[in-house]
């Protein structure tokens, strides 16, 4: 049902220019200088649970996040250790990416659930998303019959007023539209791009739109970030967005920028990664990402990253594959912003004005060519390499995240699902390509961990769909 | 209004849809799935049936004591239906029903499952139906919660809704304020450097307020106290970093401290102090080797 592809020699099929990002200024450690030898740390208990019950009462002042923690810690760099003590070329079969299992798991998810996925019932538009999603970054198609079929599913869960539910028969929601759109933007074909009914989805985005201008999830739903990116990033990408939708978002969004610099679901809640994502790429999707606080969100977002090498999703939070894609995208969405970056940093320094302050007097009310800004950012160069370990994260994706009999995984001890293995192969994908000038360029043998057939295909970050998809679906949607 | 109560105490002996009297007049609809379904759910028998009977009064849109029923066994079962939860608001409010109970309801279904969207959404309506009354006790509901989970997203968010606005020191601008709360995260840092919240707690206390920040002595002596004892510290060496940035001048002390370190690395001999700060975290703090140095060049080409 799914074209097999054994292990692969370094990218045959597309012509991507081989062209480096100026270098970060002075090249990122190997994976064996890895922070978890880094002094500042302190040290993972010796082994079980016993010996952390026992430091907690030698060092009260431990709080009981940072208790789980060490216990992490340990796990995580047990399994770095049998990397470190190996043959460099066992280190490379250890740092494969298990294809085959993956696509077995994620394949036959689609076809079939057991009973346990009942409290999954009004996600399944996600569940396609996830899993086609995850097939399409490590390059598996499958049968036409089963994205007819996904293409007919879907119809079924869109609503006769317009956007989808979460399964047929369920109230239209904003985040299993975007779940919808973004599995047929992936699956590409005509039958299912044609198959959006733009008109009711302009509609129904315009009923879920509060006087505040910010989003809500559903008729008589949360508002949240969340919401707002889902609406702003399915009307960009099926181009249906105009300043109707887009009037006030900018301004919620910002609001939630909170003093961490990270990004929260909603005023004066805590900054998070996934809103961080979010609320980033809205931001530029709506041409408004002057109006947040850059260098303080950058900062915020480096700090994330801990040393067991993955993202954490808030401070003092443990590690979660999941935000190898939420924490590391905001970042690779940055390289693309020096320019907003370097004036904010120098206003810093100069006054105590605050990013954003003149924000609302500016811009909006003309007409905005929303409909270029996804495309034309894509195809802007980076300016600079990642702010964040690259090699460090694939090493977690790679070596905690997956699990031997396919899918990924939150952390060890984990178990696997569809959500993790589509973001954890998300943030794959993005750190592979972050070192690259250009968003489709090949990455360079030393930017992809493991042996070269681990690189995946490359995405469009501010939707997280497969790039080549993406251009598919921005040349249909043009035309429309 | 027994809406709650019918599926806990009711649990073992558990009568199917079909068989119960009062919907004996529903004819249930199945699930709309095609004739070649994906991501094909191998339902229960009992969960197959609820929901087919939930559909049908769903879709008719009745707004029954039956149906308030029928979506509290829902929710049981799928708490992550947030079409169910919207129905049920409709029908609360076409019964007038009792939304004290209601909330009791809603809280027993939110300790089982503190992390559901729709839970604390509809906390929150029924919040906002209840008045300003109900403020101590959700205050107490989030308390409950947060002694479980003391990083609960959800319970975070409720709570701040219910706080004092005012009394947040990051909101008022209250100078006051403010200056207890740099004492009390001063006290915390020291108790415990490794912990960042603290960290960033201080540096947002003067958010966009640099030249507060940077004139407010408590600042870089907390630095030095957490540098004594450990050199390598990131966040003490950050802060002291973000302070230089927005125009300290350095003191006796930290020039000292950081030309004792220094030293000890020929690399930083001839950088100035950011400079030397940078080149030293490059090498305390690996993981963010690309982060401090591209701050290194965004600081060289300002000052
Ligand atoms: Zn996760």
């Amino acid at each position: 049902m799914v074209r097999r592809l054994s292990l692969r020699s370094p990218r045959p099929q597309r012509a991507r220019r081989l062209k480096q990002a100026r270098p970060p200024p002075s090249p990122p450690p190997p994976p064996t200088a890895a922070p978890m030898d880094s002094p500042s740390q302190p040290p993972p208990p010796a082994e079980g649970g016993s010996s952390a019950d026992g430091e907690a009462v030698e060092l009260p002042r431990l709080t009981v996040t940072q208790v789980e923690q060490m216990k992490v810690e340990a796990k995580v760099a047990e399994i770095y250790r049998v990397l470190f003590s190996n043959a460099p070329n066992a280190n490379s079969l250890m740092l494969e990416l298990w294809r085959e299992q993956h696509t077995e798991y994620l394949t036959r998810g689609l076809k079939h659930l057991g009973p346990s996925f009942h409290v999954l019932d009004a996600n399944r538009p996600w569940l396609c998303y996830w899993m086609i999603h995850a097939l399409a970054l490590l390059d598996e198609i499958p049968d036409e019959d089963v994205e007819n079929d996904i293409v007919d599913f879907l119809s079924r869960c869109q609503d006769k007023d317009g956007g989808y539910g979460g399964g047929p028969g369920q109230l239209p929601h904003l985040a299993t539209t975007y779940a919808a759109v973004n599995a047929l933007v992936t699956i590409g074909s005509e039958r299912a791009l044609s198959s959006i009914n733009r008109e009711n989805l302009y509609k129904f985005m315009l009923q879920m739109k509060d006087t505040s201008g910010a989003f809500r999830m559903h008729d008589g739903g949360e508002i949240d970030v969340r919401a707002c990116y889902t609406a702003i990033s399915v009307a960009s990408l099926v181009n249906i967005l105009d300043c109707e939708l887009a009037k006030g978002v900018g301004n919620f969004i910002r609001r939630c920028q909170t003093y961490e610099g990270g990004i929260a679901g909603e005023p004066y809640a805590e900054a998070h990664g996934g809103y961080t994502f979010c609320g980033l790429a809205a931001m530029i999707l709506l041409h408004e990402a002057d109006k947040l606080d850059l260098p303080s969100l950058i900062e915020w977002v480096a700090f994330r990253q801990g040393v067991e090498c993955g993202f954490q999703g808030r401070t003092n939070k443990l590690v979660d594959g999941c935000y190898s894609f939420w924490q590391a995208a905001p970042l690779v969405l940055t390289q693309k912003l020096m320019t907003i970056v370097d004036e904010q940093l120098k206003s810093s320094y100069s006054s105590k004005r605050l990013p954003g302050d003149d924000a609302g007097a500016s811009s909006s009310t003309e007409a905005v060519q929303y409909a270029k800004f996804g495309f034309e950012f894509i195809m802007k160069s980076n300016q600079m390499g990642p702010l964040f370990h690259s090699i460090a994260l694939q090493q977690y994706i790679l070596l905690c995240a997956q699990v031997l009999d396919g899918g990924l995984r939150d952390k060890p001890g984990k178990n696997r699902d569809h959500y993790h293995s589509c973001y954890c192969l998300s943030g794959l994908s993005v750190s592979q390509y972050s070192a690259m000038v250009d968003s489709d360029a090949c990455p360079l043998p030393q930017h992809v961990l493991g042996p070269y057939s681990n690189l995946l295909e490359p995405i469009h970050p501010l939707y997280n769909v497969v790039l080549d998809k993406y251009h598919t679906a921005y040349e249909f949607f043009s035309s429309q | 209004m027994a809406a709650s109560s019918s599926t806990a105490s009711e649990e073992d002996e558990w009568v199917p849809p079909s068989r119960r009297p009062e919907l004996a007049d529903v004819t249930p609809v199945p699930q709309d799935d095609g004739p070649h379904p994906v991501v094909a759910i191998a339902y229960r028998d009992d969960f197959r049936e609820v929901m087919d009977y939930f559909r049908a009064l769903y879709f008719a849109g009745e707004r029954s004591l039956r149906a308030l029923h029928l979506t509290a066994e829902v929710i049981d079962l799928n708490p992550g239906n947030y079409t169910v939860w919207h129905f049920r608001r409709l029908v609360l409010e076409a019964l007038d029903a009792n939304l004290q109970e209601e909330m009791d309801f809603v809280d027993r279904i939110a300790e089982c499952n503190p992390k559901n969207y729709q839970i604390w959404h509809h906390k929150r309506w029924l919040a906002e139906k209840l008045g300003p009354d109900v403020a101590n006790k959700e205050h107490e509901f989030t308390r409950k919660i947060l002694a479980i989970d003391g990083k609960n997203y959800h319970a975070w968010s409720h709570r701040q809704r219910y706080l004092v606005i005012t009394r947040s020191p990051l909101l008022g601008g209250l100078a006051a304020l403010r200056d207890s709360e740099v004492d009390y995260t001063i006290e915390a840092i020291l108790s415990n450097p490794q912990n960042e919240s603290p960290w960033k707690y201080l540096k947002g206390l003067y958010k966009g307020e640099n030249n507060l920040l940077m004139t407010d002595e408590r600042i870089s002596d907390v630095c030095l106290k957490v540098l004594k004892n450990d050199t390598a510290c990131v966040f003490a060496l950050s802060l002291l970093l973000d302070l230089l940035h927005i125009g300290l001048q350095p003191s006796d002390e930290l020039r000292g401290t950081i030309e004792t370190m220094k030293s000890s690395d020929p690399e930083t001999q001839d950088a100035d102090l950011a400079t030397a700060i940078c080149l030293i975290l490059q090498k305390c703090d690996p993981l963010r080797i690309n982060y401090w140095s591209w701050y290194r060049t965004t600081i060289s080409s300002q000052i």
